[in-house]
């Protein structure tokens, strides 16, 4: 294998609380206390380390990164290291005080949340009442302030008749681009996908609205668009390569190539509080498990398209497979793609109520399937 | 792109000297460009009051090159820096 190149990004997972309780949240079911989260020094440090180990993007997010009290110093901290700093928020815990003081910080960009177009919608999907109002209200600030800003919607079965609307909102809000996430099957989302898996006429609707709002918007809006895998040929490229550009860092300061690795069992993470952040990277066992394409099984090992998309997303082979080392059954190459289309439509077809997330400490709720 | 156009960064957008892979990019939201000495060049002449003919000009004569390719490059990578929302235009 070549040696892996410096990673671009890193996500900081400053805690796991959360105001909402959205059902497609993409924390573990296993959900950090707020004793052992990483303190802002040792943020601050590992701050410093990514930059030195070639970081320039980072992104801060939770949970919720405003129920940090110390997200102003942490953001300080982070800029004067050198790195672009992202703030992925719902902007629940925010107020316009806030807002200034993060501004005073240097903090670079915001990318605010959008859980429906309305609040009827917006607070069912959120768990929490008035939320959607007091997002608008913090979106008004944002604009004041004049924080670049993009809006990330994630499309479901319940909210993508929304979608025009969320591309509207993104528009009148002044967002310079809009993530369009359908909905991605990890974590919470997996015990939800009987009330979210859209329909494959859902999903080919969506295909068609970003295409259109794309080609009127181009200038003014940048969508970026992640469509819904289980309704797709192939597998999406999942952080572009394991191990290959970026890096998570969960609130108790353990280190994974990817947000949902620790759904993979045999995987072990070193953590920022026993080594460095360049020795996890370069040696890590969990970074090399999957880097590179040494480790491919067929049919992706003789695949054309293993350095387009390497073999998929393995914490979704683990998912529905059961063998993180195997094809993303997403792809149609993959021996377990009948089994995932009848059951996405299955899903699809189904109905069941949300399963909201809970509080890190809580009892995590018994799967419906 | 017009001659008389006054191009500029963003709020959010900026250039960045990488010391560990030693090179100039563009940070922009969630995005990080590199850059060829060419793109850098350009968007060193871009200080928010020049217009983009007279950076044009500038950099023809920096680089001892035909004024007509220079803008018709430099145009085209602006054009696509604008597109993505990393440039505005006054």
């Amino acid at each position: 294998m070549t040696d892996p190149r410096p990673p671009i990004a890193m996500l900081a997972e400053l805690t796991h609380r959360c105001p909402l309780s959205c059902p497609y949240c993409s924390n573990p079911l296993e959900l950090a206390r707020q004793e052992a989260e990483l303190d802002t020094e040792t943020w601050a440090g590992v701050f410093a380390q990514a930059a030195a180990l070639g970081v320039l993007q980072l992104h801060l997010s939770g949970g919720e990164p405003a129920s940090r009290r110390d997200l102003e110093p942490l953001v300080r901290a982070a800029r004067e290291a050198g790195l672009y700093t992202n703030l992925i928020t719902s902007g629940i815990g925010l107020t316009e005080r806030r807002l200034a003081a993060l501004d005073a910080a240097g903090l670079d960009h915001v990318q605010l949340s959008l859980q429906g177009t309305d609040a009827d919608m917006a607070d069912r999907i959120g768990g929490y009442r008035g939320g959607f109002d007091r997002k608008m209200q913090v979106a008004r600030w944002i604009g004041d302030i004049g924080f670049p800003l993009t809006l990330n919607a994630v499309p479901h079965r319940q909210n993508l008749h929304q979608l025009p609307r969320a591309i509207e909102m993104a528009v009148e809000m002044g967002a310079r681009r809009i993530e369009v996430a359908t909905v991605q099957f990890h974590g919470w989302a997996l015990r939800n996908r009987d009330a979210m898996m859209p329909t494959r006429e859902q999903a080919r609707e969506a295909d068609a609205i970003v295409a259109e709002a794309r080609a009127r918007l181009k200038g003014t809006l940048v969508i970026d668009y992640v469509p819904a895998d289980y309704h797709s040929d192939y597998p999406k490229k999942c952080m572009g390569g394991w191990g290959s550009t970026g890096l998570v860092v969960a609130p108790d300061g353990a280190v994974m190539p990817c947000h949902a690795a620790s759904s993979i069992p045999h995987l072990s993470f070193d953590n920022v509080r026993d080594t460095t952040l360049e020795r996890t990277w370069y040696h890590g066992s969990a970074f090399n498990a999957y880097r590179g394409t040494d480790w491919m099984q067929e049919p992706c090992a003789s695949c054309e398209r293993k350095r387009v998309d390497f073999g998929g997303c393995r914490c979704q082979a683990m998912a529905i497979v059961g063998d993180p080392a195997a094809t993303d059954p997403v792809c149609i190459k993959s021996p377990h793609r009948a089994a995932l289309t009848a059951q996405a439509d299955a899903h699809a077809a189904a109905n069941a109520p949300l399963v909201h997330r809970t509080a890190p400490g809580k009892p995590v709720p018994d799967p419906v399937d | 792109m017009e001659r008389d156009a006054v191009p500029y960064l963003p709020r959010g957008v900026r250039l960045h000297f990488d010391a560990v892979r030693d090179a100039w990019v563009l940070l922009a939201p969630e995005r990080a460009i590199s850059l060829d000495p060419v793109g850098h060049a350009v968007l060193s002449e871009i200080d928010g009051t020049r217009s983009f003919g007279a950076i044009a000009d500038a950099l023809a004569a920096a680089y001892d090159a035909s004024p007509d390719q220079i803008e018709s490059d430099a145009a085209g990578f602006l054009r696509a820096l604008r597109d993505r929302r990393f440039l505005e235009v006054r």
